[in-house]
């Protein structure tokens, strides 16, 4: 299987082409824009937020196939999660893409998101894959308390 | 058909179908060797040594310089200025006759396909002196009508912007017609050659163009060497945009005089390779002939336009009028985004853009955030044709049983 066809799977087309989780929520804690000026890709991600557990999010936005279907896993991926263990996945889910993580059994916290561990092979479509993930990475580190907590309503 | 593929010697390395030209073209061997040549027999820096081998580089860089003003027969050798591309030109034409000439009230006129480089410039300009920055708008077929540009281009206005041919959407603009209409109404006209001479011939005094700029890398010669052409009068009027070395007549503690044109401004050291780069380009295009790379282009494009033309999964944002259309096809396959597509085209070894190609304002007309871009030159062939159809083909099949009707 080439490189193409590998990223280009039922998981990431699906999820990229008729997303669950693209959506406004009802009552957002928190809102942020993630763009990529160059190509055009704009995400907006809201999320909920309860005793700093992630109990929604959601985007809406336009952008290419890696890029939604990276945010949709993201989402996938996180909901349920401490503030804390999240900051730990993007962490190792920027770290995968960096191609820095030699111990194959710390991605298995990514679930689904495992599926971009070969976007390297694919430099131009890097950023794409991590749009969401920074987004999310500058939400937090925004609105952090800086104890481990998001500062939130609830 | 002749193949100048064998002429380029990285078309001849990588087995690829570059369409790619509207951004960067590829090097013909004749300007590496020129470049080559220069730097291993006669590299100093022009204008200082008293020594021959510098008086030899400043021949050589002066020698292209005339070159240039017969090429696109500008009148005066002075009246073309060396730049760092297109965009260095377009700032140069902002703040030293922009900011300088405009008052309050007073209008910029330029079209909504414009470049970010000729349209950027012209907001700061609009905002720094009160004057208003207005648009020509296309029509359904992606052109200017004359009567957009005669609603536009008001006694009010006082510089005019366009491109020759867009970036985008491939249109040639009746850039005889507005500088005419401009010069009716007072207005000084600023035409952005970047994407129209590479492909036609230049006449800067049958235009009657105040100014004109274009990148040396869009036609063949290396990156970083742009030009600026300007009527003699307008530029002596002008003051100089960067200040520095052999821009300079006598400098004092407090005052500068300044060197006359075109020295005034090409302050620093300049681009040389550059400069030896597009005089070699120049002579490759004369060499094969602007007709000649006309007659190979338009079989390729009408090709183009008839293949994908084809494709009822495609978008084209393209004029139906073939004569008033260059070597520039945007598309999009309805429901997938852009940047799928040209992966997808990569994997085929076929080279398009994507993206809003520095034409955000435009893409927001068009009520789309991107799309692909095939853009041909004369080393095109139809194969690079059928690869890009083949690839293009390819997407549509990866991704139809996912598109929804919605997008």
């Amino acid at each position: 299987m080439d490189d193409l066809t590998e990223m280009y799977n039922d998981l990431i087309m699906e999820h990229s082409m008729n997303s669950y989780n693209k959506k406004k929520l009802d009552q957002a804690d928190f809102s942020e824009l993630g763009h990529n000026p160059n190509c055009g890709d704009e995400i907006t991600l809201e999320l909920k937020v309860n005793n700093n557990v992630i109990e929604d999010m959601a985007f809406t936005g336009h952008g290419c196939a890696i890029s939604q279907a990276s945010t949709s896993i993201m989402i996938d991926t996180l909901k349920g999660k401490t503030i804390e263990e999240a900051k730990e996945i993007i962490d190792t889910f920027i770290k995968m893409i960096k191609r820095e993580i030699t111990d194959e059994k710390e991605l298995e916290k990514l679930e689904d998101a495992i599926a971009f561990k070969n976007i390297s092979n694919m430099p131009a479509r890097v950023k794409c894959a991590l749009l969401a993930w920074h987004t999310l990475e500058d939400m937090i580190n925004k609105n952090s308390d800086g104890k481990g907590s998001i500062n939130c309503c609830h | 058909m002749d193949n100048f593929k064998k002429d380029f010697p990285i078309l001849e390395n990588r087995n690829i179908s570059y369409l790619d030209s509207g951004a960067t073209t590829q090097k013909p061997i004749q300007v590496i060797e020129a470049i080559k040549n220069y730097y291993e027999r006669y590299n100093a820096n022009p204008h200082r040594g008293a020594y021959s081998l510098s008086i030899e580089a400043t021949e050589e860089y002066e020698n292209t310089r005339t070159k240039i003003a017969k090429f696109i027969n500008a009148k005066n050798r002075e009246e073309i200025i060396f730049s760092k591309n297109a965009t260095e030109s377009l700032n140069l034409l902002a703040y030293s006759y922009g900011m300088e000439n405009l008052k309050k009230d007073d209008e910029i006129v330029i079209s909504i396909m414009e470049h970010h480089s000729n349209l950027v410039p012209w907001q700061k300009v609009a905002k720094t002196t009160g004057s208003k920055l207005n648009y020509m708008y296309i029509n359904e077929e992606f052109e200017l009508s004359d009567e957009e540009i005669e609603t536009k281009i008001t006694d009010k206005t006082k510089i005019v912007g366009i491109t020759h041919v867009s970036n985008v959407l491939g249109t040639i603009n009746n850039v005889k017609k507005i500088i005419d209409y401009a010069h009716k109404k007072g207005a000084i006209v600023i035409i952005d050659a970047s994407q129209s001479i590479p492909h036609m011939k230049i006449d800067v005094q049958e235009l009657n163009t105040d100014f004109l700029v274009f990148s040396g890398h869009k036609m063949l010669a290396p990156l970083g060497i742009g030009v600026l052409y300007g009527k003699r009068e307008l530029l002596n009027k002008m003051n100089p945009f960067i200040m520095g070395g052999d821009m300079i007549e006598y400098v004092y503690e407090q005052d500068t005089t300044f060197a006359p044109l075109p020295n005034k401004f090409e302050a620093g050291t300049q681009n040389v390779e550059g400069v030896i780069g597009l005089g070699a380009a120049i002579d490759y295009i004369e060499n094969i002939g602007y007709d000649k790379i006309h007659e190979i282009e338009k079989e390729v494009v009408d090709y183009a336009r008839e293949e994908l033309s084809k494709l009822d999964f495609l978008t084209l944002y393209m004029t139906p009028n073939k004569n008033n259309h260059s070597s520039v096809i945007s598309f999009n396959i309805n429901g997938v985004h852009p940047h799928d597509v040209a992966s997808i085209l990569d994997s085929e070894g076929v080279c398009v853009r994507s993206g809003n190609h520095c034409a955000q304002p435009l893409m927001r007309f068009l009520g789309i955030d991107s799309t692909c871009r095939a853009s041909f030159y004369f080393y095109n062939t139809k194969e690079d044709v059928d690869n890009l159809v083949k690839g293009l083909n390819k997407s549509y099949n990866m991704f139809k049983k996912y598109i929804t009707k919605e997008k």
